[in-house]
């Protein structure tokens, strides 16, 4: 056979084979429902603490099997840090970061996002199975980056929050927070 | 009819001011790569819960560690390295030497931008890695310093441009040679690219570090970061691909499969690189889906480029293969001159980047990239990219290219030879394991000696990152002891007397649609065209910029 055949052949195969990749990808974002994080909505970041829901950070349930996460990333702490939902129910995040960019990951799932200043994040998920999981800021934030992370635990599907309507308790200043001002300077 | 690559096969000469002006950068590249692979190591046995890093002078952080590493690895080895190389080549190829004088002006806006990154980065104001991010703030010099760094790209790519345009005019309607057509398009397309990263250092960031402007726009600065850092994976790629298409077959004994689709290869590059930063940017909040979307599609379609190089090496290592005596589907390639250790850094260069580009493939692909995204998988896979396919095929063009440029025959083929097989070796080793702790949750960009958390089973994933790092780094020593004993200690009078360079099985064209592949104003043009579909409605969507984030020191 001649080179030109094969190439022809070979080129051909290439093509294919990335359409049928291609159309894998968008079957499985538009058709089974696997959601990038969208534009949803900004906000200033200096002024995070005093905006809802923000104001208000925790686990709320909001429906019969659906539950809302309002969540922070600061150096170098989320807020909430322990984050208990029950398995099949609808979880969505609501997520922003009120210094520095942040990463948001569910290790062994697909919640996988960026806390970004000035954007919120809003993320669908279900998580199916019961167990423990870490919530880990992957995104290099300063010196104490490898110190943040949190804990997501996926109770039995019958499980329901004692006070559905009290978000778990909450220090409002994280034990590692930098000593640190805006602006660039370091203290101390 | 075979052609050459090069308009003029016999009587090139390099004067010696070009050539100490090209040694210079290449010596500048393998400096910074050497002071990468070092932090390199601690790096790796950091993920092995071995702490190396403390008994290195100076260092503070891990992350200070690892800003060193992405920025000398990506930025200056890289760059300084096309400089110089592709100055070569474009000579060569032409016959028509680039402007000394503008080689050492680049040469010294390089050393000026390692010297003022490399203040803010010692002096510990800089620890905001390669990426620097906002509204992590670095010491203005970090960014002046990179700042300049790309001005020096500039000056190359106007430096090439200005010698073919000259080489135009004394040669009208004679095709371009395709060396030097590859080489001026890869600095076309990376012109173009870096536009989104001057504009967010010197107009956003710089003023900003200064303390002329008091807030940033993070979201804004990011995405101006990956509508260059995207194709700068390409940057960083097409003069290995020069080599790949020019030279290797030269070095397996065979030849060049087809000048047009070459062309067309680099073509493709230059208007799919940079419509595509989007891909960087899946799991960012503030961008539509539907941007990420296309950007995804435009991803796969800068896969073919690489398939079709695929093709062509494989078929010039072939016809080398067999002219050396290989018969049969696969013998071929044990007949290869595996004694050459250019050719055989830049083989292996290429099985490793079979596997760059498949887990590239699943990092475009979204559904997947979320479980990856940010995970130790990432450098797994670009240590198969960069970190060696690009990286190895550099220190193959070295082996020939430093006895070239110094008159100096190679030092210890040997040891050349064992130095690509151990950091091969290690790299697939490292990614082995940086890819598995990836894909078990396992962060990236993270001390994970002093990690707050951890799992049982990241245990082994760090240990082959280790391992696999450290025979990277013995890899990488037995090249730089190859490298200075060249340098310092050849033999004079064994050297090369020009650049290898092949010839093509099917010609240039002088009629008909091929001649048009020449006129990069066009292929600029639709570049452009494209970047405005790919950029234009975040853009209008995402404008008025938000300048609302402060300034933060966390390091
Ligand atoms: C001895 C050789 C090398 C070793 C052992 C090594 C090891 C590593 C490791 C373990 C990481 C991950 C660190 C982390 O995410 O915390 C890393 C990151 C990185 N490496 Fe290498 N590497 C080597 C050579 C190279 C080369 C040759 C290049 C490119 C030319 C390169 C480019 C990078 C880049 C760009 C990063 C990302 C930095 C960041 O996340 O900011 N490395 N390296
Ligand atoms: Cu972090
Ligand atoms: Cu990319």
């Amino acid at each position: 056979m001649s080179a030109e055949k094969l190439e022809k052949i070979f080129l051909s195969l290439t093509i294919f084979m990335l359409i049928v990749f291609l159309g894998a990808l968008f079957w499985a974002s538009f058709g089974l429902g696997m959601h990038l994080p969208d534009r949803v909505g900004q906000i200033d970041p200096t002024q995070v603490r005093t905006t809802a829901p923000f104001d208000n950070p925790g686990v709320f349930r909001v429906g019969e099997n659906e539950y809302e996460v309002v969540a922070l990333g600061f150096a170098w702490a989320f807020q909430p840090r322990e984050i208990r939902v029950p398995a099949g129910a609808k979880v969505t995040f609501i997520a922003t970061a009120l210094d520095v960019i942040h990463g948001f990951h569910v290790e062994g799932t697909k919640v996988n996002f960026m806390m970004i200043p000035g954007q919120i994040a809003r993320v669908e998920a279900v998580f199916a199975r019961p167990g423990e999981h870490l919530l880990i800021c992957h995104e290099y934030c300063g010196a104490g980056h490898h110190l943040m992370y949190g804990t997501v635990i996926v109770e039995e599907a019958d499980w329901t929050p004692e006070d559905p309507d009290a978000p778990d308790e909450e220090p409002d200043t994280p034990p590692v927070a930098p000593d640190a001002t805006p602006d660039g300077e370091v203290g101390a | 009819m075979r052609t050459p690559v090069v308009a003029n096969p016999a009587g090139f000469v390099l004067p010696d001011s070009h050539r100490r002006a090209i040694l210079c950068m290449i010596v500048l590249s393998f400096a910074a790569l050497f002071i990468g692979v070092v932090n390199g190591l601690g790096q790796a046995l950091n993920y092995a819960r071995v702490d190396i890093l403390q008994y290195f002078p100076g260092m503070r952080t891990y992350y200070q560690g690892l800003t060193v590493h992405g920025v000398v690895n990506a930025i200056v080895f890289t760059f300084a390295f096309a400089a110089g190389f592709l100055s070569l080549t474009t000579s060569r190829a032409l016959g028509r030497l680039v402007n000394d004088k503008l080689l050492w002006t680049i040469f010294g806006t390089m050393v000026l931008g390692v010297l003022l990154a490399g203040y803010a980065i010692v002096t510990g104001q800089g620890s905001v890695l390669y990426t620097f991010y906002p509204p992590l703030m670095a010491h203005w010099s970090f960014y002046l310093g990179l700042a300049l760094l790309v001005v020096s790209t500039w000056i190359t790519a106007a430096a090439l441009m200005i010698t073919l345009l000259g080489w135009r005019k004394d040669n009208p309607g004679v095709r371009i040679p395709l060396m030097a057509f590859i080489s001026v398009a890869t600095y076309a397309m990376w012109t173009l690219a870096s536009v989104g990263i001057a504009v967010s250092v010197v107009g956003l960031l710089i003023p900003w570090s200064m303390g002329l402007i008091s807030h940033s726009d993070p979201l804004l600065s990011r995405t101006l970061f990956w509508y260059s850092g995207h194709p700068i994976v390409y940057f960083w790629l097409l003069p290995a691909y020069v080599s790949w298409y020019t030279m290797v077959p030269k070095h397996a004994g065979g030849l060049l499969f087809s000048d047009s689709l070459t062309r067309v290869v680099f073509i493709m590059f230059l208007l799919l690189s940079i419509p595509t930063g989007f891909h960087h940017q899946y799991t960012d909040p503030g961008i539509t889906v539907g941007m990420k979307a296309l950007h995804a599609g435009l991803t796969f379609g800068i896969f073919f480029p690489s398939m079709v190089t695929a093709f062509s090496v494989m078929f010039a290592l072939e016809i080398g293969g067999r002219r050396r005596g290989g018969t049969g589907l696969v013998n071929w390639f044990a007949k290869l001159d595996w004694g050459n250790p250019a050719l055989v850094a830049q083989i292996l260069a290429m099985l490793t980047f079979t596997l760059g580009g498949i887990t590239g493939l699943i990092n475009a692909s979204y559904s997947m990239n979320m479980s990856i995204h940010n995970t130790a998988w990432v450098p797994g896979h670009f240590h198969m990219t960069v970190g060696s396919a690009v990286t190895m095929s550099f220190m193959g063009i070295a082996f020939w290219l430093v006895p070239y440029l110094t008159r100096r025959d190679l030092v210890g083929r040997g040891l050349a030879l064992a130095s690509q097989w151990v950091y091969f070796i290690g790299v697939l080793v490292m990614a082995r394991g940086l890819i598995s702790g990836g894909v078990d949750g396992m962060p990236r960009r993270t001390n994970m000696l002093e990690a707050a958390y951890g799992k049982p089973s990241w245990e082994l994933a760090g240990m082959l990152t280790g391992l696999g790092g450290t025979l990277m780094f013995i890899g990488g020593m037995l090249f730089f002891a190859v490298f200075a004993a060249t340098l310092f200690f050849g033999r004079k009078g064994g050297a090369p007397t020009d650049v290898p360079f092949t010839v093509t099985a099917t010609p240039p064209e002088t009629r008909g649609w091929q001649v048009k592949l020449d006129s990069f104003r066009w292929w600029m043009l639709a570049a452009v065209v494209l970047i405005l579909i790919a950029y234009g409605p975040f853009l209008v969507q995402y404008l008025p910029a938000s300048f609302m984030s402060p300034g933060y020191r966390f390091y």
